[in-house]
This record gives C-alpha cells, sequence and structure tokens, in this order.
C-alpha cells in the first residue's frame, strides 16, 4: 500500500505547503508501513523534484506534457484516481489550497474514500484513521474518523513539522492514460508576478479601516517590504475599494497562517479573525485599546498608525541593516 | 436554463460557539441561524444573471438538505428572490451524503448550471460543490469570483495562486463561488418577504447513502494568552521580542 501526495509547484519551485505534505505522509507511513509517492504536474526539474525525496518520497511521478499543465478539476480527479489504482494507495493527500480543494472532494466520490478537509495536526490514530480538523472558521476542531478504506485529506498550513526524511530518489516520468478533453478552457491568465502570494507568505502585514483611506497605504508597503512580507486588508478596505479584493484576508476572504501576522488599525471583528487565527503570532497596532484584536493578539502596541508605523518601519531596518 | 442554487443553514457568524452533549454538538442555544454567507453571495449573483439574461435563464431554484427546522432560512433565500426551493428532509451528515442528495435532485430536474458556496461557516469543508459535479459526472469550477453569462456564453474567472484565470465553459456545470462574485449580497425586501410566502418548498426523502466519516467530538482552542502590550515609542523592543522571543523574525 502506499500514500499518495499532490504536490504543487510554482515558477518551477516546489512549493513548501507541499513538502509539509510530504512529511505529513511520511508521519502516516512510518506508522503504518506505507511507501510515500509524490505525484508533480508541470514542468519541475529533477533537482528540485529531488527535494521531494529529501522529505520522504520514496517515489515521485512526473507529468510534465504540457495538455496537463492547466488545471481542470474533473480532468485531474480521474488522474488522481489513475495514480492510486496503479499504486495501489490507500490515502491521497493535497494541500488545502485552490487546487486541492477543487480536485480533493472528487477524488473522494470516485473512491468512495471519507474526505477529511483542514486538516491541523498529525493524526491522533491511525487505525482507524483519526484526524483533527479546524471548523467554525478556527473558533473550534472537529475529531473526525475515517470510515472507509481509503481516506482524501487535505492540510492546513503548520499541520506539520517539516522534517527531513531522506530517500534514494526515484522518479518515474509519466504519460497518463486519462484523456484531456478538458470542459475548462482557459482564457487567459492573469498573474501578478514578483508580488509576495499571500496564502504562502510567512509574514503578513495588514491594514483595516483605521488608516482611512486608500491613499494612506505607503507606510505599510514600505513596512512589508522591509519585512519581505505579504499584504492584506479587512474587508471593510476591499469593499470600499481601497485595496483589491484579492488582499481581503477573513472569514469570507482569504484564509491564511502566517508565522507572523501584524495587523493595523483592525478592531478584530470575528469575521476577520476567522481567517487568520491560525496564525502563529499575532502583533496588533491599534488606537483603542479596548479594541478586540488586542484578546486574540500576543503582542500589542496602543497608539496612532501613522506615528508608530514609521518608528516600526526604522526598527525593522535598523534589525535588518537595511 | 435553469440553475440551482445549494444554500446550506449556518449558525451567524457572531455566534458565540459552545458545545454540549460531551462536546459532540453544538450547543444551539440562542443561535440564530443564517444563510451560509457564500451561498448569499452565490444567490445574489444567479438571480443577477437571471435578470440579465433576457429570459434565457429561466429560474433560479434554492436547495438544502435538513430537517424542517432549516426551513426559515429556505424562506429568506425565497425572500431573495429564488423562485422555488427543495429540502431534502434528513439531518445532514458528512459532505458526502450531503452532495449525493443534491446531485439526485440536480440530475432528476436537469439543472444547468449549479451555484455551491466554496465553503460552509461551520464545517469549513469545502467539499459539497465538487462532490456534486463528481456524482453527476460534470464539470467544476472552484475559487470562482466572476461570472458573466452572455448570450449563453460563460466566462468564469477562478483564483489561483497570486492571481486569476479566465476561463469558458458550457452548461452543465458546478460553479463554487467565494468572495467577489457579487459586490452585495441582497437582503430580502418587504415584496419579496411576502411573496416569499406562497413560493413552493417541495419537501423529499433522502435517496439512501452512507457516510464515510464519522464525528467524533469537537474541541476548542485553548485560551490565548494575554497580549504583551508595548509602548508605542518603543518598537525596538516589539522587533527584539518577535526575534527572541516569538522567534518569527
Ligand atoms: C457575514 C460577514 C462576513 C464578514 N467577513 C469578513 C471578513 O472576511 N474579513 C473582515 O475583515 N471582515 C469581515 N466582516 C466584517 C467585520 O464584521 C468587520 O466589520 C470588519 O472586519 C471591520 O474591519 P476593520 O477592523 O478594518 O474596521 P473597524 O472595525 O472600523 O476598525 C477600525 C479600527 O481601527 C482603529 N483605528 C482608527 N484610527 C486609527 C489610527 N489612526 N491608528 C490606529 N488605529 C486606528 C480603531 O480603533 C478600530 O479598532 C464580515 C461581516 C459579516 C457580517
Amino acid at each position: 500500500m502506499s500514500i499518495i501526495v499532490f504536490s504543487e509547484n510554482r515558477s518551477e519551485k516546489i512549493k513548501k505547503s507541499s513538502l509539509e505534505a510530504v512529511a505529513y505522509a511520511t508521519n502516516i507511513s512510518k506508522n503504518t508501513q506505507q511507501a510515500v509517492v509524490s505525484v508533480s504536474i508541470g514542468n519541475v526539474p529533477n533537482e528540485e523534484l529531488e527535494i521531494l525525496a529529501k522529505y520522504g518520497a520514496s517515489k515521485i511521478i512526473s507529468i510534465n506534457a504540457p495538455e496537463w499543465q492547466t488545471h481542470d478539476s474533473q480532468a485531474y480527479a480521474k488522474l488522481l484516481n489513475e495514480i492510486t489504482e496503479k499504486e495501489n494507495a490507500s490515502t491521497i493527500i493535497f494541500t488545502n489550497s485552490n487546487i486541492g480543494k477543487a480536485v480533493a472532494p472528487r477524488l473522494s466520490v470516485r473512491l468512495k474514500a471519507a474526505l477529511v478537509s483542514g486538516i491541523v495536526s498529525i493524526p491522533s490514530s491511525y487505525s482507524p484513521l483519526t484526524l483533527k480538523r479546524k471548523s467554525y472558521n478556527g473558533g473550534a476542531f472537529q475529531n473526525v474518523q475515517v470510515k472507509s478504506p481509503k481516506a482524501v485529506l487535505t492540510l492546513n498550513p503548520n499541520s506539520c513539522e517539516v522534517v527531513e526524511n531522506p530517500q534514494a530518489v526515484n522518479i518515474e516520468n509519466y504519460t497518463p492514460n486519462t484523456p484531456t478533453n478538458f470542459q475548462t478552457k482557459i482564457e487567459s491568465t492573469d498573474v501578478t508576478s514578483g508580488k509576495i502570494v499571500l496564502t504562502e507568505a510567512s509574514i503578513v502585514v495588514s491594514g483595516g479601516r483605521g488608516l482611512k483611506s486608500g491613499d494612506n497605504w505607503k507606510p505599510l508597503e514600505e513596512l512589508a517590504d522591509a519585512l519581505g512580507a505579504g499584504l492584506a486588508c479587512s474587508r471593510p478596505v476591499s469593499d470600499e475599494g481601497w485595496r483589491s479584493h484579492e488582499e481581503h484576508v477573513g472569514q469570507t476572504g482569504k484564509i491564511i497562517a502566517p508565522d507572523l501576522y501584524l495587523a493595523v488599525g483592525i478592531s478584530g471583528a470575528i469575521q476577520h479573525i476567522g481567517g487568520v487565527s491560525a496564525s502563529k503570532v499575532i502583533v496588533a497596532i491599534d488606537r483603542d485599546k479596548d479594541a478586540p484584536i488586542f484578546k486574540y493578539a500576543d503582542y500589542g502596541i496602543v497608539g496612532d498608525a501613522f506615528e508608530v508605523l514609521p518608528r516600526l518601519i526604522e526598527s525593522v531596518k535598523k534589525f535588518k541593516n537595511i | 436554463m435553469k440553475i440551482l442554487v445549494c444554500i446550506s443553514n449556518v449558525p451567524d457568524t457572531t455566534t458565540k460557539i459552545k458545545f454540549d452533549d460531551g462536546m459532540k454538538s453544538l450547543d444551539t442555544n440562542g443561535v440564530q441561524w443564517v444563510i451560509n454567507p457564500w451561498d448569499e453571495f452565490a444567490l445574489t449573483r444567479a438571480l443577477e444573471i437571471k435578470e440579465q439574461s433576457s429570459g434565457k435563464i429561466e429560474k433560479v431554484s434554492v436547495i438544502n438538505v435538513g430537517p424542517v427546522s432549516t426551513e426559515p432560512t429556505i424562506r429568506k433565500a425565497l425572500a431573495i428572490g429564488a423562485d422555488d426551493a427543495f429540502r431534502i428532509d434528513c439531518e445532514p451528515s458528512d459532505s458526502y451524503t450531503i452532495a449525493t442528495q443534491i446531485a439526485e435532485v440536480a440530475k432528476n430536474e436537469n439543472y444547468d448550471i449549479i451555484f455551491a458556496g466554496i465553503e460552509s461557516s461551520d464545517c469549513n469543508s469545502s467539499a459539497v460543490g465538487s462532490m456534486v459535479a463528481e456524482f453527476m459526472d460534470i464539470a467544476s469550477v472552484s475559487s470562482v469570483s466572476s461570472f458573466e453569462f452572455n448570450n449563453s456564453d460563460i466566462t468564469l474567472k477562478r483564483e489561483i495562486d497570486g492571481g486569476k484565470e479566465t476561463v469558458k465553459i458550457q452548461t452543465p456545470f458546478v460553479a463554487i463561488v467565494q468572495k467577489g462574485i457579487c459586490i452585495n449580497p441582497r437582503i430580502p425586501a418587504m415584496r419579496g418577504i411576502m411573496m416569499a410566502r406562497t413560493k413552493p418548498i417541495k419537501v423529499s426523502s433522502p435517496v439512501s447513502t452512507e457516510a464515510l466519516s464519522e464525528a467524533l467530538s469537537f474541541e476548542v482552542p485553548p485560551p490565548k494568552a494575554d497580549c504583551k502590550m508595548i509602548d508605542a515609542e518603543n518598537t525596538d523592543e516589539l522587533i527584539e521580542l518577535l526575534h527572541s522571543e516569538a522567534k518569527v523574525l
């Protein structure tokens, strides 16, 4: 039996979240004596694929035919079904990303395998497989037991420590039998290059209505630059058109889990917290000492954003020697 | 053409989440129930494109899998403007069983476009929409943040890492939507509320299926330690703490 990890890449690099998924699979494999097989779709150089072996994949199935490089959820589910059969897999692991959310549920139906999504920690039992997952937007966790012979899992960020577990490199270039008559036709792709992707950023700097206007974002941008951070905002900020919807985090926006989330002029409404509560450390800057955000924050500064931000930028620059 | 919008009945997002029955189920005392926010976005957009379709889209229906207690939420969807509703009369268990019921109706009633939200605000599973598509063996597009219907020509935008992709698709398919799909969710007006009273809710029994997973219990996150306050003048100290204590810099 084996455990399959669907690994994702961007700009020819394996994503950190996918290394976490391989480490997670390795954890299960050690407790259940199964092999870890990683599947990679796209043009990823072999040296990069080898990283998957370093974290525990004893086999890497690489599919780099150009027709598979655009994503069609239905076809991807069929493809993973094909690989599940080929590798006699018991468990298929995705990250809880756009693609994971689109493909894992379809695969679960095809395989009649339980779907457990948004997993936050390593299994509490391996037989039967029992997992802890996020629910109520982070307000609670749910313990779920798998009842089917196979299982499809999606992992939230930081669900598992990334530890090395080097395996001999074994890359199989694979040509799928699944047809590529995709129903979804991609017309165009609009990717802002160079920008830090919010859902992958390890530091996120975020602004709320307290910044008063979209014209006041300069200091926040400068802080993000100095920290190498992604930029986010609260919902009213994107509703007002001060910032683009892509930056909106919270229950109805993006859900993020960076190491450091720095909220400026954000009151800390429950719906906002729902999208950021999985962050390792939260810092809040707000002029109202009673703002709810301080109940969720680890570190806080009470003060006017426009006075604190320039000082903070200086402190960061000093710390980083820039 | 006909559109079906999946509606989940969830606690208001400001609900203080508590559990009873040995941490097995939500304590529903005092809980206000609402349409899942993403489903509300989906319903709003479905109604907008119906109105702009010059009659090409004849109706927008909603479906909920749930006991009779969910009917106020279904009525709200009708008051917002849905033409009719289905309720599959059972306690929802896992996503698999819910999707089984929805796919059955969507197939039998020949819906062309099915809308679902990217997740429900209680379960956060991100599962039902894509599962419905797989049960029906039709296409699905997830993370949809824009939906244009022009003379039966359909153009969607979906979120990808760091950007968006524009996608063309033919019916039938499932659109799994997120923020951005509509500007503001519609709220019921008085006239809508009056009209909703006479709109049909078709109640049917579930088809047989079995859950693939079992929810054992809930846990609440441990209370957070107090926030360490730092003087507004002393941003150096904050950076030092983030570096040496929190170890995130
Ligand atoms: C169904 C639903 C879903 C929602 N989803 C989301 C979501 O996904 N994300 C989200 O963010 N919200 C969401 N909301 C909205 C949420 O309830 C809050 O309204 C919103 O988060 C508030 O944004 P804010 O903190 O930026 O603004 P406010 O609540 O107005 O807070 C502004 C803060 O800035 C502070 N401030 C003002 N001036 C200064 C200054 N000069 N310096 C420093 N501090 C200053 C104030 O003290 C205050 O704490 C949702 C609401 C509903 C009903």
